[in-house]
């Protein structure tokens, strides 16, 4: 019910049952479920220990994944904690440490994370709701699902590498429930799904057909831990041969079925002896007998529950009703004929996945001897054997807490693809080849995870009655859990389409876009057109210098820049080190190399990072001129952090959850803000926000700004402002000409261009004026460009970037136009010029209408002897003046009235005009 | 027009010469297509240095995926677009060039924000097909769309992009000068190769960027200043009317062209072509008086005579508000001379209807025998008319609430204007004339 999350309904926490053990050190509780349900609705989700849940995170889309190891509570009962061993998703995991990976992450994958120590001690109210996890072989493929609430495990993730993971510490079914084979195989059991899809439904609504799915799968579980009898496998079989969409890979699972049931027993037991583990022989006996109870526990429910099944057609009620109606929406066709065995009707609809399974991972002798076992016993033998083993129930009661939530999510619907579904069942066939191995990891894990089971069992021994009504709460629970994940699931596209997966809207919790799937052209990146011929590369020095002095080409290294490289990286590695944030300011003209030694830093630390040096962090940049409005500011940290889009207020919001919640595996976040002076805004609070998350105590934020005044914060920044960016500041003084001389070499790097003195004759000049090196570097260049053209080169030029050519350049690129242009001016915009200045001195002011300019105007012309001017050709050459601002003018409408000053200083003027 | 001439050069065979009528449309038409630069010279005239620095610059860009950034910079007129089209027609005949180059033309006067220019660089750059159907989003989004793809392409690999920008110094003034950024800092980074060429006629247009901006800015400018002398103006002048040798009637254009030689010695006619070099060296208002002559051949003069020059000079050089106090009434021409009788006694101080009513009473009073009074509303009319005119102007500041009677106005006519029109005014009377002229009122 993913609305439910979404709207932030307020959910009740509530502990199931009595505490199953009390620390008295700690005083705290330990707990075996705990019941959240949702407040003015009337089911409730059921959370157990060993379950896979979801925890709040700042992205509400993308909650947290882990599993539950323990549940636990103070004597008050106030505080619900939870232990939880976390998942990592794919975005996650830093972009550079993927690449470890050596392949594309798959969107739902996860990783079992065994990093560092992080808090793994999580609010239990933070958990949001059970999940699907399913572990996959390593060289497994992934199943080829658009389900979008089964998240997948193949690797564990140690903030380092990528180590394969056996499946026994991920699976959840073989923890609580030691008595169950080890942990099902996900990922084969998915595909074959399909043919479970119900033939009767296809009529129906597809909501119907999820439900007819989804639902019956407690019976079915217990049915399959119940172990198959090879007769009712055959049974099953037969029935799937009824059923009209009968595919091969449901022929070939109940065929591996078979096989598995011939096997011979005790395998398993033999395995258990044999393998290293701490339990003697005798518990694993009493474990092995436990298991045999449980399954015909198991059996002995679903029949007793089967009954009512078929007769409560309602759903909602309470109980079984709910798993009822679905089945026996799908079983109407075959129900007249088949009578009262609903129950193990429900047994095709099941993904028989659960079973299969459990047959790939042990190589499943258990179920088969499970299955002799219940074979052999009559329905009057399982009450006998119900009434005598109330303990087990309890077990029971666990095991279907711990599957009912995750099962429903495995069995979301899905079109029954022939192709898919052969191609998958093929691929089980493989891998039922490979899976001996896993045997003993596995069993180690069942063991491991019994000593949990053993308490329970004594605590929980209470009436048979007791039992089953707790067993119908439990299904309505189960209910409730089915729903939630099955409404979670549900995305707005056509099942089964490939191809749509990459649309899906945004909202859906799994809105990761996939990189492998550009074909939709919303994800398409824009690109310039690549040229069809390549790039013609420098042919001779001067070309070779001329692109090394461009100021795109990246440096080797930076010079003149260590000691402020040193501050920043040892001031951004101690934060990242401690896991903590703060602020850095950093100021200086443009062209001192601020952005570009920012830049070296990050490059040092990322390389740093990868070879694990200091953790791993995030790096990104956004630039205040680079964004259209303050507030996209947000927009752009987010998308670099998440790539999601969403609108600046929402952006905020999520960052702001971000970085105020504690999240234990967050990797420090490095932020550069490029031009922080355009994040300005009357309220400031775009500035405000950036240097107050640094200060949250789980943001892990290093926010470095660079803007070119160095009291910005003084001048423009409120204080509350300017106090939380701190007095951590650093300026980059101007390069001086030494410095810009070595620039230039060391960019040069041994090619031989440039005079020494050229280059010492550009540096100084610079240095003079403004100290930027783009500035220098531009002027090299254009100098290697007039050496080049100039003329060929005599035997005493040597060819080389001289002091002459630099000269050229610095004219060209320094000197003011405004002489040249008055030089250039023709005979009556130079006499209205004079006749300006003559005005100005007459009126001893420094501006004057045009009418008065135009009076001298006319008697200077009178004194050149030229014919005086019509006032339109006058106002035309002051308009022209005006164009190229050597005048200034109040708007051409005013006409004779308009003002005249000069642009250039009278002396200029006279210089110029004299000049000629 | 070009099948025509295809028709012509056939004809040519046949025949020698050709009607008058028909080498009189040739003429017209081959000049017109010339004087209004409709046809780009066939090499540059005057600006070699900056043409092949220009090409040169764009060359690299073109073939080395070089990022560069120039301004070109001079007067109107001066020939900016000119010199960036041949050098471009240049660049694009080699065909390495042609195949790589993408062009992104825009002028701030079309493009007067960040928002409207970003639009036209991506329909230019045939962005818009990535982004398939999907309108147009936000500014932001644009942006970020166009950064990203200007951040995806490499110098080696993408195709250089040359962005024109017409009228470099209105996108000075666009909102934080975003744009300007954006592209100076892509021609200064690693990112795809683009060459930004600004053509603007502000000499001071590098104080009108912004420090961070300036600084990302290559510093480079070509100034197309022309220090043309009134020789080589007066080639040009010959150049620009003569007839190319390919003309199909030959003896007609050997006619032509040496009219024009002896138009170009003519004292009459140089002193008029003078006098516009003294006012203008720009070639636009050369055209405009060479056009006018143009104009004036017929089949019945089929030459240009210095008289056309001289008359086509005048028609350039006349006074437009001059010529607007021609189809004035007397009562308004009155008015207008009260008026500067006014501004002379009060130097230059605005008056309004009631100042300019008295002083045209007094002067019926004295000395007046052909004019009558007429009704105050007959007067204020006429002020209107001539407030509508603009040939005066209220007051900034002043037209709030007074009365009209009371608003006070400002003449916007020099004294030589309106003595001018007086001589030329139809049937104005002495007496009003001889009060125009007087000192005083």
């Amino acid at each position: 019910m993913k609305y439910f999350t979404r709207l932030r309904v307020r959910r009740v926490y509530k502990w199931r049952g009595d505490p199953l053990a009390f620390n008295r050190k700690l005083k705290t509780y330990d707990y075996g479920s705990l019941a959240i349900s949702v407040e003015g609705l009337p089911r409730t989700t059921v959370i157990v220990v060993g379950q896979h849940i979801l925890i709040e995170g700042e992205d509400e889309d993308d909650p947290y994944v882990a599993k539950v190891t323990r549940l636990f509570g103070d004597d008050s009962g106030k505080q619900k904690k939870a232990v939880v061993q976390w998942f990592a998703r794919v975005s996650e995991v830093p972009a550079s440490k993927l690449k470890l990976l050596g392949r594309e992450p798959h969107p739902q994958e996860i990783f079992y994370y065994q990093g560092r120590v992080c808090e793994d001690e999580v609010n239990a109210e933070s958990i949001l709701r059970p999940v699907k996890v399913k572990h996959l072989d390593g060289a497994a493929p992934f199943p080829d699902s658009d389900d979008k609430d089964t998240l997948f495990v193949k690797m564990s993730w140690d903030s380092k590498i990528f180590r394969v993971v056996p499946s026994a510490v991920v699976d959840p079914a073989s923890e609580p429930a030691p008595a169950f084979s080890p942990p099902p195989r996900s990922k084969p059991s998915l595909p074959p799904s399909p043919p479970c899809s119900p033939p009767a439904a296809t009529p129906t609504s597809r909501r119907v057909s999820r439900r007819t799915l989804s639902t019956p799968e407690p019976a079915e579980v217990r049915c399959s831990w119940g172990s198959m009898s090879t007769g009712k496998v055959r049974s099953l079989e037969a029935e799937s041969h009824h059923s009209a969409t009968k595919l091969s890979a449901s022929k070939c699972l109940s065929a591996t079925r078979r096989k598995a049931s011939a096997r011979t027993p005790g395998v398993r037991k033999k395995l258990q002896l044999c393998s290293p583990e701490k339990t003697s022989p005798e518990d694993a006996m009493d474990q092995l007998l436990d298991q045999e109870l449980e399954s015909e526990m198991m059996l002995v429910q679903r029949l007793s529950s089967s009954p009512p099944q078929a007769l409560h057609l309602t759903p909602h009620r309470k109980g079984h009703t709910a798993p009822a109606s679905p089945l026996s929406h799908r079983l109407t066709p075959l129900r007249k004929a088949q009578g009262g065995r609903d129950a193990e009707d429900a047994i095709p609809i099941k993904p028989s996945s659960v079973v299969l399974q459990q047959l790939s991972e042990t190589d499943s002798p258990p179920p088969a001897s499970r299955g002799d076992s219940t074979r052999a016993t009559t329905p009057s033998r399982r009450k006998e054997a119900k009434a005598a083993r109330e303990s087990a129930l309890a077990v029971l009661v666990e095991v279907d807490n711990e599957n009912s939530p995750m099962l429903p999510a495995a069995t979301t619907p899905r079109s029954s693809k022939r192709k898919s579904a052969l191609l998958v069942s093929s691929r089980i066939r493989k891998q039922l080849h490979l899976l001996n191995n896993d045997q003993v990891l596995n069993s180690d894990g069942e063991d491991e995870d019994e000593d949990v089971f053993v308490p329970s069992k004594a605590l929980q021994s209470s009436s048979e009655e007791d039992e089953e009504e707790e067993e119908e709460e439990l299904d309505s629970d189960q209910e409730v859990g089915a729903k939630k994940s099955r409404v979670g699931s549900r995305t707005p596209r056509s099942k089964g389409k490939r191809g749509t997966s990459a649309r899906t809207p945004r909202k859906t919790p799994n809105k990761k876009i996939t990189p492998s799937t550009p074909q939709t052209p919303r994800y398409a990146t824009p690109i310039i057109p690549s040229r069809s011929l390549p790039a013609r590369c420098p042919a001779n020095v001067l070309e070779e210098a001329r692109a090394r002095l461009h100021v795109s080409s990246v440096p080797e290294s930076l010079p003149c820049r260590e000691q402020e490289f040193q501050d920043i990286y040892s001031f951004v590695e101690s934060k990242i080190v401690d896991g903590t944030g703060g602020c850095m300011y950093i100021s200086g003209v443009p062209g001192t190399g601020k952005t570009a030694t920012v830049h070296e830093v990050m490059r040092c630390l990322q390389h740093a990072a990868e070879v694990d040096e200091i953790p791993p962090f995030h790096f990104i940049e956004i630039n205040g001129m680079k964004m259209t409005d303050p507030h996209q500011a947000y927009v752009q940290i987010l998308q670099k952090l998440t790539s999601q889009k969403a609108t600046a207020d929402h952006a905020a919001a999520l960052l702001e959850k971000r970085f105020s919640n504690p999240a234990p595996r967050k990797e420090s976040t490095v932020l550069l803000v490029d031009e922080l002076d355009l994040l300005w805004t009357r309220k400031q609070n775009v500035m405000y926000n950036l240097f107050d998350w640094p200060t949250r105590r789980h943001a892990r934020l290093v926010v470095l700004t660079i803007a070119n005044t160095m009291d910005l914060p003084e001048r423009i920044m409120i204080n509350r402002v300017a106090s939380r960016l701190g007095l951590t500041r650093m300026s980059f003084q101007p390069y001086s000409f030494k410095q810009l001389q070595q620039i230039i070499t060391s960019r040069l790097n041994k090619v031989k261009a440039f005079e020494e003195d050229a280059l010492q004759l550009v540096s100084r000049k610079v240095a003079a004026l403004s100290g930027d090196a783009r500035r220098c570097l531009d002027i090299c260049r254009r100098a290697t460009e007039i050496c080049e053209h100039s003329a060929p080169p005599t035997p005493s030029a040597s060819g080389l970037v001289g002091m002459s050519h630099v000269m050229e350049a610095l004219n060209e690129m320094f000197s003011s136009a405004y002489i040249t242009a008055i030089k250039c001016a023709s005979v009556q915009e130079q006499l209205f010029l004079r006749a300006v200045i003559a005005e100005f001195r007459r009126l001893g002011l420094e501006e004057a209408t045009f009418q008065q300019v135009f009076v001298q105007h006319q008697a200077l012309c009178r004194v050149e002897g030229l014919q005086p001017i019509s006032v339109s050709e006058g106002l035309a050459v002051c308009q022209r003046l005006g164009a190229c601002r050597l005048l200034l003018l109040e708007p051409s409408r005013l006409g004779v009235l308009q003002r005249v000053r000069l642009n250039v200083s009278q002396d200029d003027v006279l210089y110029a005009l004299k000049a000629d | 027009m070009r099948k025509n001439r295809s028709i012509m050069s056939k004809r040519k065979a046949k025949y020698a010469h050709l009607p008058i009528g028909e080498s009189i449309t040739q003429v017209q038409s081959m000049l017109r297509e010339r004087l209004c630069n409709q046809r780009l010279p066939d090499k540059p005239e005057g600006t070699e240095a900056q043409h092949k620095h220009l090409l040169e610059l764009l060359r690299r860009t073109a073939i080395h995926g070089e990022s560069n950034s120039v301004l070109i910079v001079g007067p109107r007129g001066a020939g900016k677009t000119m010199l960036l089209k041949c050098v471009l027609r240049d660049l694009l005949e080699d065909k390495e060039a042609q195949k790589s180059l993408l062009q992104v033309h825009l002028n701030g006067l079309l493009q007067t924000d960040d928002r409207i220019a970003l639009k036209e660089i991506t329909r230019q750059l045939h962005l818009e097909n990535v982004v398939g159907d999907k309108v147009f989003g936000s500014f932001a989004e644009n942006l970020a769309f166009l950064l990203e793809a200007l951040k995806k392409g490499d110098r080696s690999s993408s195709r250089p992009v040359l962005f024109i920008l017409d009228e470099f110094d209105l996108f000075a003034h666009h909102k934080n000068q975003t744009l300007l950024y954006n592209l100076l800092d892509v021609s200064q980074s690693a990112q795809a190769p683009i060459a930004v060429v600004g053509i603007t006629c502000r000499l001071d247009v590098l104080e009108l960027l912004e420090k961070r901006v300036k600084s990302r800015f290559s510093h480079r400018q070509i100034h197309l200043l022309s220090s043309l002398t009134f020789t080589q103006y007066l080639q040009r002048v010959q150049s620009q009317l003569s007839l190319p040798q390919d003309f199909p009637d030959v003896k007609f254009a050997q006619d032509w062209n040496d009219s024009i030689k002896t138009l170009c010695e003519d004292k009459s006619a140089e002193e008029a072509l003078r006098r516009h070099f003294n006012s203008s060296k720009d070639f636009r208002s050369l055209h405009i008086l060479l056009m006018l002559c143009l104009s004036r051949v017929t089949v019945a003069k089929p030459v240009i005579k210095p008289a056309d020059l001289l008359e086509a000079s005048r028609l350039c050089f006349v006074d437009a508000k001059a010529n607007m106090l021609h189809g004035l009434s007397i009562l308004e021409l009155c008015l207008i001379i009260a008026m500067k009788h006014l501004n002379d006694v009060y130097e230059g101080e605005p008056f309004n209807l009631q100042m300019v009513h008295n002083e045209f009473k007094k002067f019926l009073q004295r000395k007046s025998n052909s004019m009558y009074n007429f009704e105050q509303p007959v007067i204020m009319k006429a002020f209107e008319h001539l407030q509508q005119l603009e040939l005066i102007r209220p007051v900034d500041g002043s037209a709030a609430k007074t009365q009209k009677e009371y608003q006070l106005m400002r003449l916007m006519l020099d004294h030589s204007q309106i003595m001018e029109a007086l001589q030329k005014y139809p049937l104005c009377p002495t007496d009003v004339k001889q009060w125009a002229m007087s000192a005083f009122g």
